[in-house]
């Protein structure tokens, strides 16, 4: 296989996607799937299960809630709900990475099956690279680096899961530890909006009050009333700051920067 | 209990529908959705914040109510190795690999002194 550089083949483009999984996001990816393998096995969930859920649902943030739902006994109306409500975040996300990977000849199609791959790593990943991809190969190196990641912490899991309960304390601690820590500063370095950092603050006050008040619907209330009340709190400093600027012209929704 | 693990075929389904569908109706939902989308409407912003904070719950739910070995662990080294975290992260220019290094860091700089 040539494998030249510049314009190179598909299989190039490819290579140079799946070779994400081993830059610095990918293996703090790789990391939180061993804490996450060492989630599960505490929740008791088999390992078949583990693996299959791994790839079907890929977004850890998705996953952590599902299985935290049956573990505390939530039936599947309930389990869905919590789940889909913590993946709306999935669809600006791909909305926002379809413009930049969409070449004149892209089938929505593929679109849609690659779509699947989207979470908070490789969504940040792709976004920060696809501009040094050529636009007709972008969609190419999106597939190399999601099918890659996915299929690879789907094996890591696999091999994991019997290893993870051998962990000293401080290791096992420590990469349970690692999700949420990972989460945090991934999200907050790669919010393009205000409102996220505001939403992201707001909820991690709400969250815990919600867990002791409402422990079985907490993570849906901090959400709706979390987000609602960031979004509230964000509108007012751009409004507030739009009446400083004292332009006669106020257009609303603007996204500027802080 | 209204799941049993051992029930393996309720369990694949259970992860397809509650997981699988719960999660991928909303990345076809961004394809479609794909340029069309107006970046700047109210609405969308409010979507933005409501996924945002829903995230962070989980986060912070993680961190002041961890199962497993944390689960013994003092709430305040926990919130500690956060705040420690956040500041080397900050201070290095919002650098995920320095404030995640700090954290953990300071986690098991704790976790060893209090002998775990």
């Amino acid at each position: 296989m040539t494998t030249q550089t510049s314009d190179g083949s598909a299989a190039y483009w490819f290579v140079r996607g799946a070779a994400g999984l081993f830059s610095l996001p990918g293996v703090i990816l790789m990391l939180s799937f061993v804490g996450f393998a060492a989630f599960c096995v505490e929740t008791g969930m088999p390992r078949d299960q583990v693996v299959f859920m791994v790839g079907i649902v890929w977004a850890l943030p998705a996953k952590m809630i599902l299985v935290s739902s049956i573990a505390s006994g939530a039936n599947i109306a309930a389990a869905f709900l919590a789940v889909t409500l913590s993946s709306i975040r999935m669809m600006p996300m791909v909305a926002a990475l379809v413009p930049e990977i969409r070449g004149q000849r892209t089938r929505t199609a593929s679109l849609l099956a690659l779509s699947h791959t989207v979470a908070i790593t490789a969504w940040v990943y792709a976004m920060q690279r696809v501009p040094e991809v050529p636009r007709d190969r972008r969609v190419v190196f999106c597939a190399g680096l999601g099918i890659t990641l996915v299929v690879a912490n789907m094996v890591l899991v696999g091999i994991v899961y019997n290893l993870v309960v051998t962990f000293p304390p401080i290791l096992a601690g420590c990469l349970f530890f690692l999700t949420p820590v990972y989460f945090l500063a991934s999200i907050w370095a790669s919010a393009r909006q205000r409102v996220i950092h505001v939403a992201l603050v707001v909820g991690l006050i709400v969250g815990p009050i919600a867990t002791i008040l409402a422990p079985e619907l907490d993570i849906l209330i901090a959400g709706l009333v979390g987000g609602t009340l960031a979004w509230a709190i964000e509108r007012a400093m751009r409004q507030r700051s739009m009446r400083a600027s004292a332009t006669p012209d106020a257009g609303k929704g603007g996204e500027g920067a802080p | 209990m209204s799941w049993n693990w051992a029930d393996n075929w309720w369990g694949f389904v259970f992860i397809a529908i509650a997981g699988w569908l719960a999660t991928d109706i909303w990345r076809w939902l961004g394809v479609l959705a794909g340029n069309r989308l107006d970046e700047s409407s109210e609405a969308l912003n409010w979507v933005r914040a409501v996924a945002t904070a829903l995230v962070a719950a989980v986060i912070a739910k993680l961190v002041v109510f961890p199962t497993g070995t944390l689960e013994q662990s003092p709430v305040w080294l926990r919130i500690g190795a956060i705040a420690v975290g956040a500041a080397a992260f900050f201070i290095s220019g919002s650098r995920p690999p320095v404030g995640i290094a700090t954290a953990i860091a300071t986690l098991a700089l704790g976790l060893w002194w209090l002998g775990f």
